[in-house]
């Protein structure tokens, strides 16, 4: 079981994030919960100022970007 | 063999990048002739006539500016792919006040700023050591002065225009981050900030085919959002020739008034658009021959600072502060508008 956390208030970016994290799970066939986080002290304590960000399993994997849902997918496979 | 196998699965990206280049630069060099041949040969207007210049002037500058806004808009994403925010409040950590905030500004202007990362920024940067006034410098010159505006102007009313809102941003940016600072306004910062265990900073490297696609991505987003506002300006700005200043505007906002300027201030705080969104009020006001220093006041004032941009720094700030932070913007921006309209005449 894989986590993803998506870090981010809500805007439009963390929207298409959480989109593309959802695809990725499909297209990567991982058995994954998508968790959003909206608190900042949460998202600051990840180390992480640009929103949106992603985190898998613990690991932040990319910060300030929407990353495309076959890169995440990649991620998901520990590529 | 490996190799092999990647270079197949992906897409030659180099040419891709070389197409699109080269491809935009026939486009904007055959743009001129293109628009001039469709208006006299295939709908034959009369050019200098009222209909058929104004009706011209929209089909040239429309895709002048779109072409403009796509180039730069895209060549600037792929630049601040390199400036992180970890960058910049590494950068601005222990720096001279004045240093820090004429650097912050400057930083704000390439700084994409979705006002939703303005928490997660501000926090970071106190929690760095980044001074308050330095910090401050950067949340306001972040969502007013950036390449789209600055391209937008650019296009529209040319140079002049785009490089006088560029130097007012900025010294409406750098003066609240210095006033802010010498203010020691520290203990109005909600205490939890200061609290906050950041973990270290995360920087990740990227490809530069990630880069490209990124700022691609984003290019894609903000003309499909500024577009309307762009199609709205040019349309305004051809009609607007045609017609004669209307006195009402002219009392309000003219020379005449001397307190034109903290009027269009006020009227411009509550409202909330993105530079883009001003841009057909801001052709307006200039065709009816508003003086520049109230147009760029009322655009500042617009652009800097709004309700949703102060509801979420609520977060992190107390009234006291958001008030002060209001005021101290408002009256830089008047004093700026006021300079430009002395300097202008």
């Amino acid at each position: 079981m894989v986590t993803i956390e998506v870090l981010g208030p809500g805007c439009a970016n963390c929207k298409r994030l959480e989109e593309n994290a959802r695809e990725a799970v499909a297209m990567a066939g991982v058995e994954a919960e998508v968790v959003k986080i909206i608190d900042y002290r949460e998202i600051a304590a990840r180390g992480v100022m640009n929103t949106p960000g992603l985190v898998i399993d613990g690991k932040v994997v990319s910060v300030g970007r929407v990353p495309s849902a076959g890169d995440i997918a990649v991620w998901l496979h520990g590529g | 063999m490996t190799t092999l196998v990647v270079r197949r699965i992906q897409p030659p990206f180099w040419l891709v990048v070389a197409a699109g280049v080269a491809a935009w630069l026939v486009a904007w060099v055959l743009l001129a002739p293109a628009v001039d041949w469709l208006v006299s040969d295939v709908l034959g207007l009369d050019t200098t006539s009222g209909f058929g210049a104004a009706f011209a002037f929209f089909l040239f500058d429309l895709p002048k500016v779109l072409l403009l806004l796509v180039g730069v808009v895209t060549l600037v994403g792929f630049l601040r792919s390199f400036v992180s925010p970890e960058r910049v409040r590494r950068t601005l950590a222990g720096r001279n006040v004045v240093v820090g905030a004429a650097a912050a500004a400057a930083f704000g202007i390439i700084t994409p700023f979705c006002s939703c990362s303005a928490v997660p920024l501000f926090i970071g940067f106190v929690e760095a050591g980044v001074p308050l006034g330095v910090t401050f410098a950067f949340l306001v010159s972040a969502p007013m002065v950036n390449e789209v505006a600055l391209v937008l102007l650019w296009g529209l009313f040319g140079p002049g225009i785009a490089v006088a809102y560029l130097v007012a941003g900025l010294l409406v940016a750098i003066g609240a981050g210095l006033v802010v600072g010498r203010l020691h306004l520290e203990r109005f910062v909600e205490p939890y900030v200061y609290e906050v265990h950041a973990g270290a900073a995360v920087e990740i490297r990227l490809t530069m085919e990630q880069r490209v696609r990124d700022a691609w991505d984003s290019t894609r987003q903000i003309v499909r959002r500024v577009a309307p506002w762009v199609v709205i300006g040019i349309a305004l700005g051809s009609l607007i020739h045609g017609y004669m200043p209307t006195d009402l505007v002219e009392q309000v906002g003219g020379r005449s008034n001397p307190l034109a300027v903290p009027l269009v201030v006020m009227l411009g705080v509550p409202l909330y658009a993105n530079a883009a969104g001003t841009i057909p009020i801001v052709e307006a006001l200039l065709g009816k021959g508003l003086p520049l220093g109230t147009v760029l006041a009322f655009m500042m004032a617009v652009t800097a600072l709004s309700v949703p941009e102060l509801l979420i720094l609520r977060r992190v700030m107390r009234r006291e502060l958001i008030a002060t932070f209001v005021v101290i913007v408002a009256s830089g921006i008047v004093v700026v508008g006021y300079l430009f309209n002395l300097v202008s005449t």
